[in-house]
């Protein structure tokens, strides 16, 4: 059966100040209410005052997203009552948005490429935040901070062309990607993406979830969605149209209280902001490289394959960092970071810029020049990942293989070692006399005991099949 | 013209509780409003009003916030900073 979804995707822009009004939008460790004045909070006789930073970031979204712009747009008030939104109503656009009919292309199920339609983007204000306190005194009541009230937002609407959950999880991706390569949002602040999402059966009544937050959250609420849609088909019941909520604690869609009829918002003109005609400004719009032309540029300048390529510019502070430690061996270089220092990274639930590209550059130096072996650079990864998971300063990769002694056994050593081994072990030189194939391996793994890991067993093992091919001859 | 259904459900839509007999009433002085706005459309001078007058902007410079004491000085009750309000959903 076939899945049709389409996406509403509100962004936070990364600017200092509301859409409205001077109050900070950098609120984080602030108590409540504390970034509020007489616009954000409503007061009779306030005006709003339009940042005129949210707009050009705004226009570099709709640029990159191959978007149209308007000659002229405006804003309008969206009408209900609600305790997050003081003024009784949201400034918003409604009729005639900041651009209109873009294209994002993705990659289909299938790993072809398909083109995800745009239908517009508009510039909203958000509303403020609930909190619902739990405990018997409290039932009756929310409790409101308007911190958030006016934080800039663009909605970004997509035509029902999604096929998938994971689709709608590719388009996201390569969305918040794109946001953050245009540098007008971050991803990592709380409540920097919301998501509504339209999904239908063909054939069947079309339900609208609302305010998933998380880009997890979207796959799961589509893919529980379509088997509640299915089950219910497969039942012969038809499809409710409704609003459904979904729980992401729970992993699923709640139908929401009857709001069945369409409510009438009675949008109309906001009186209190003039239009916009800023069409002419995408001429003094520069975009930054993005991720598509990143990617073709890393396979061809660092001759990385396509996947590793993918990987590192799927996050834009990861293609930083991959471009500062590429250096002299830039294929080496690809695969630490991509194969080995991800995974670490994700092990410890540790951030990319938490890892200085200084030391990781050391770090490749002794791998590059064969002074450790690919076990014992991994050794060191892991101590100096861990000292900085635990709020130390890191350590120099060279300073913690020196201090561990993890430096590759000179040639000396390692004959040393295999001579030492081989006379240990009479009984595995004679088993490798009578043709036993297991007894060399014995003896490499004994030797690699012996040098806990600094030496490759591929060395040894070449040095002790000498050994023992002389001592038969 | 509006009828009385329609006041009906703007004053729903508004949150103002109205009673029956008063619909008529409203009823009457909402169309007596909106006539004022034909009296309007029929003046020349009204035009487009003023085209010109477009981008009024704002630069994203950080003015101070209200001290949380005034924020909160209107409000019928709080917890913490938190402004406290009818339980919704
Ligand atoms: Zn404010």
């Amino acid at each position: 059966m076939k899945v049709i979804i389409g996406l509403e995707i509100h962004c936070q822009l990364n600017t200092d100040t509301k859409l409205f009004c001077g109050c900070s939008t950098d609120y984080r460790d602030d108590p409540p209410n504390t970034h509020v004045c007489p616009v954000c909070l409503a007061l009779p006789g306030a005006l709003p005052r339009l940042n005129t930073k949210a707009v050009e970031y705004a226009l570099r979204v709709a640029k990159a997203l191959n978007l149209e712009v308007a000659e002229e747009c405006e804003f309008s008030r969206k009408n209900y009552f609600y305790p997050d939104l003081p003024k009784g109503y949201q400034i918003t656009q409604y009729d005639r948005p900041l651009a209109e009919r873009g294209v994002v292309e993705i990659e289909a199920d299938d790993g072809t490429p398909k083109e995800v339609r745009i239908t517009r983007i508009h510039l909203e204000e958000d509303p403020g935040r609930l909190v619902h306190r739990s405990g018997r005194d409290r039932a009756g009541y929310s409790l409101v901070d308007y911190n958030r009230s006016g934080i800039p937002l663009i909605e970004i609407v997509t035509e029902p062309d999604l096929r998938s959950p994971k689709e709608a999880r590719r388009f996201l991706n390569k969305l918040r990607n794109t946001l953050e390569y245009l540098e007008v949002f971050d991803g990592e602040r709380e409540g920097a993406i919301r998501v509504d999402a339209n999904i239908s059966l063909v054939g069947h009544n079309r339900v609208e979830c609302k305010n998933i937050s998380s880009y997890k959250g979207v796959e799961k609420a589509l893919t529980f969605e379509i088997t509640r849609q299915k089950n219910q088909i497969a039942r012969g019941h038809e499809i409710t149209r409704e609003t459904r909520h979904f729980n992401e604690g729970r992993g699923i869609t709640m139908s929401s209280r009857s709001k069945e009829e369409e409510t009438d918002y009675r949008y109309f003109p906001e009186p209190d902001l003039r239009p916009l005609r800023v069409r002419d400004w995408l001429d003094d719009i520069t975009l930054p490289e993005l991720p598509d032309a990143r990617k073709a540029r890393f396979v061809a300048q660092y001759g990385i394959s396509h996947n590793h390529a993918r990987t590192l510019t799927g996050d834009m502070k990861l293609a930083n960092f991959y471009e500062k430690v590429a250096g002299d061996d830039p294929v080496l270089a690809a695969t630490w970071v991509a194969d080995t220092l991800l995974g670490e990274l994700n092990y410890r639930d540790m951030k990319i810029d938490r890892v200085p590209p200084a030391h990781f550059a050391d770090l490749l130096a002794l791998v590059r020049v064969d002074a450790i072996t690919d076990r014992s650079g991994v050794d060191a990864l892991r101590t100096m990942l861990d000292e900085g998971a635990a709020g130390e300063e890191m350590e120099l990769p060279s300073a913690v293989v020196d201090r561990f002694g993890l430096r590759k056994a000179a040639g000396d050593e390692f004959d040393e070692v295999a001579a030492q081994v081989v006379e240990a072990h009479p009984d595995a030189v004679a088993d490798y006399h009578n043709g036993k194939g297991g007894a060399l391996n014995f003896l490499v793994g004994q030797a690699m005991r012996e040098t806990r890991g600094r030496a490759d067993a591929r060395d040894l093992g070449r040095r002790i099949k000498e050994l023992l091919e002389n001592k038969e001859a | 013209m509006i009828s009385e259904r329609e006041v009906e459900s703007i004053a729903k839509l508004a949150d103002i509780r109205i009673q029956k007999e008063e619909l008529g009433e409203f009823t009457v002085q909402f169309n007596a409003i909106l006539e004022y706005f034909d009296v309007l459309d029929r003046v020349e001078a009204a035009g487009e009003g003023r085209a010109d007058l477009v981008n009024v902007f704002r630069e994203d410079e950080v003015r101070p916030s209200l001290p949380v004491e005034d924020v909160l000085a209107n409000a019928g009750s709080t917890e913490e900073t938190f402004i406290k309000g009818p339980r919704v959903m």
